[in-house]
Parts: structure tokens; sequence; C-alpha cells
């Protein structure tokens, strides 16, 4: 075991972070938004919407990321209408595929959790709203929102610790983000072992500490669910 | 343009089925080491054993942590040297070389096992206890009672999990191909690169997976509801 390679190492591999934590902080926000949407096709009982929805489900949860990536970075570029059109200085980018790309997968993923926790919200709840006269807007910020929120919490917790990890693909798109800042330094010195390690625990931490935000938040949001003392 | 994905002289039809029935493999045998290594570490975990227990917690915490890239690139730069250290421990001198299937399905199947241990573990422990404490009742010994009592209710409890775990590991092979192994993706990569259509293959390469990942949900479903015939439903 070579310390000082690793010690080295570490600085180098940390600079990687700011690059993998903004990948998953705007394909996440993007992909709330998308997967809200999505979840709201499913549930909206239009049967073209609800097709659409379910499609895009099928076909992002049943192909690897990896090639969604390849699609978008290597793919898009082939057609000259995308090469002509505003978008192309974004879809040229790498850093933006990845994103995209991301955000796309996220999405689908997080549809299917939030439209299980807006089906978890007890239906008396939303009878009650609307006995005391809600709209339908107001019912849904008001009733369905918070509920559902605390009811999506851990689970989409999981999904945010997968796209950390999901994130390391970007580096097969030219990114040099933790995963690729790591593989790069491997081909310099071939000392595998020392890298994976301080690479993966840069990783756990990141993973770590996420999932004890997750739930200081939960925490947080269900007050009434403590033992009273 | 589609003549490209033919089985013609010109298309690319024969290698990409070739990579397709790679993928299958690696993802097969990977799934398979996954369970066998599953099984240990689930047997490690519910055991009194604290060493093997820290083991086994140390695996699930840190591969289930860390990106499956890195643990590819672990093993495939480092995979030889650690099958020679193996080697080296029992008398055997001399280079050690692993080919890109051994090591693909080395990495993606240590990926596997950390998720069929938690799915593995979560099964055994969903047996209720007055069973066992039944089976010891009736004098069977131990490996009589894994055998009767204890695998063939954690295969029912298990299996919609490992499912689950199926779709991963299939999906994880396409990382395989940063290892240059002719699975289906790494095709799709040549494919690309030589007739610069990349699109078309990088599209056919993901309706080769929607395809394996349906017939795989049907074939899990139909598996789950053999081994739950004997179940009454409430």
């Amino acid at each position: 075991m070579n310390w000082t390679l690793m010690w080295d190492a570490l600085p180098r591999l940390a600079a990687g972070v700011p690059v993998t934590v903004q990948l998953v902080l705007f394909a996440e926000l993007a992909g709330v938004a998308l997967a809200t949407g999505m979840a709201l096709m499913r549930l909206s009982g239009n049967p073209v919407a609800d097709w659409i929805a379910r499609s895009y489900v099928f076909v992002f949860r049943g192909t690897p990321l990896l090639v969604q990536i390849f699609l978008i970075y290597y793919g898009l570029g082939q057609f000259g209408g995308v090469r002509e059109s505003v978008l192309w200085p974004v879809l040229r980018e790498p850093y933006w595929c990845a994103i995209l790309a991301m955000t796309l997968n996220t999405a689908a993923y997080g549809s299917e959790i939030i439209r299980g926790a807006i089906q978890a919200v007890p239906h008396g709840q939303i009878e009650a709203a609307r006995a005391c006269g809600m709209g339908r807007f107001l019912l849904f910020r008001r009733i369905i929102v918070p509920i559902a929120v605390r009811q999506a919490l851990p689970a989409y917790g999981n999904e945010v610790i997968l796209m950390i990890k999901a994130s390391s693909l970007a580096s097969t798109i030219t990114l040099l983000e933790v995963t690729g800042i790591a593989r790069r330094i491997i081909a310099q010195t071939f000392a595998v072992f020392e890298i994976f390690i301080v690479a993966g625990a840069i990783y756990l931490v990141l993973n770590f500490a996420l999932a004890w935000a997750v739930r200081a938040t939960e925490r947080r949001l269900t007050p009434y669910a403590r033992a009273r003392v | 343009m589609l003549d490209l994905l033919s089985f013609g002289p010109q298309g690319w039809g024969w290698q990409i089925l070739g990579g397709a029935g790679m993928t299958v493999a690696v993802a097969v045998s990977a799934f398979a080491l996954g369970v066998v290594l599953g099984s240990l570490g689930a047997a490690a975990k519910l055991g009194e054993n604290l060493l093997l227990r820290g083991v086994a917690e140390v695996y699930t915490t840190v591969v289930r942590g860390v990106p499956e890239l890195l643990v590819i690139y672990l093993l495939f730069f480092g995979g030889n040297g650690m099958v020679g250290a193996v080697a080296r421990v029992f008398g055997h001198d001399g280079y050690v070389e692993l080919n890109a299937f051994s090591i693909g399905v080395m990495a993606v199947g240590l990926i596997s096992g950390s998720y069929s241990t938690e799915v593995i573990r979560g099964a055994v422990q969903s047996v209720p206890h007055g069973q066992i404490e039944a089976a010891r009742a009736c004098g069977m010994g131990r490996w009589l009672i894994l055998r009767r009592i204890l695998v063939p209710q954690t295969l029912r409890y298990a299996l919609p999990g490992l499912g689950n775990v199926w779709q991963l590991t299939l999906k994880d092979t396409s990382l395989v191909s940063v290892t240059a192994l002719a699975e289906v993706m790494r095709v799709a990569h040549l494919g690309a690169g030589s007739t610069r259509q990349p699109f078309m293959f990088y599209t056919a390469a993901a309706v080769i997976y929607l395809v394996l990942t349906t017939v795989s949900t049907a074939a899990f479903d139909r598996a789950e509801r053999h081994t739950m015939r004997g179940v009454r439903r409430a």
C-alpha cells in the first residue's frame, strides 16, 4: 500500500467532486419536475397521457443509462438538423449531454416513486378537503403535496444515491468527474487499489452525507410520528 | 441505411446478435455468481461469527455505495494481480491472465452479489421461526432443515427481489463494454464508429436491452406465480 500516493491523489480526486455534485444536482432538479409531470399524466385518467407516460417509463427503465448517454452524446450529432439547430451549442457539450441523459433517466424512476406517493394519500383526507369546499389546486397544494412529499422522501433519497453513483458514467464521454480522474490516475500510476480506495471513500462520504441529510429532513418533517417523551 | 443492421455481407446483424448473446452470457454468469456470493454474504450476516459478519457488512456497504464503473475499473486493471496473489497463496508461481469475459463476470457478479446479499438475508429472516423450531422438534439436522424448510421458502420470498437484482445486473453488463468485451454495447460502439451512424446503432442496442428486460420480467412473473402456487391468497 502506497500511502504517499494515496495522500497525493486525494486533492486531485476531490477536485472532481464539484463536477459530480453539479451533475447530480442539475439532473435531480430537472428530473423531479419531469417526474412530477409524468406521475400526474399517469394519474390524469386521460388514456393518451397515460400511455405516453407509461411508454416513457418503460423505455428509460428498460435500457441502461450508458445507452441513453451515448444516444444523446454521439447519436443526436449524426443529424444535420440537430447540428444546425439552436440547441447544438448545448448538445455539443458532454457536460449538458450527461445532465440531459441523467435527467431523463432519473425522471423515469422518480415518476413511479411520486405516483406511488400520491396514490398513498388516504382517500378520506381528500374527501374531507372536498367537504371543506377546497378546489382542485388548493387541495393539491395543501393536502396531497405535503402528505406525498413525506411519503416519497425515503425512496427519493435512494434514487439520488443511485444518481450519485450513475454520475460516474459521465466519465465515458470525457467528463472529468471523480471516476474520470480516478481512471486517469490509474492509467498513469497503475496503483489500482490505492486509487480505488480513495475514490471509493469519496463516493461513500457523499452517499453517507446524503443519506444522513435525508434522514434528518424526514425527522424534521414528521414530528408527529416521534414517540412523545 | 437500415441494411447496415441486416444480416447480409454489409450488415452488422450477426455481430449485434452475437453481442446480444454475449450480454446474456455475462448477465447470466454474473447473476449466478451474485446469488452464490449473496447466499454466502447472507449466511455471514446472519451467523454468529463477528469477523465474517464484519466482512460481509463492509462488502455490501462498499460495493453498494461506490459507482459500478469504479468496481469494474478495479477488476479490469487490478483483477489479474488479485487472482495472481490468490494463486501464489496456493503455491502457483507465474503470471495468471484472465480474459475479458471472466473479468466482466467477476466485476458484475461482485456488484450483483452485494444486492443479492440483502435480498437473501431479508428472505431468510421472513421464514417464520416457529417452522424451524418445529423442524428441530421433529429431529431434523441442520442440513435437512436447510434443504427442506429454509431453502424452499427463502426462494419464494427472495424471488421478487432477485428479479430486481437481475434487471440491475443485465443493465450493468453494458458497463463491461469499457473493457472491450464484445457485448452488445461494445459492438454498437464499434459499428457506430466505423459507419458514422451512431444513432442507429445505439438505438439497436437500446431495443435489444428493452427486449431482454421485457422477456425477463415476464419470465420472473411466471416463476413467481409458480412458487406462490401453494400459498393461499387473502
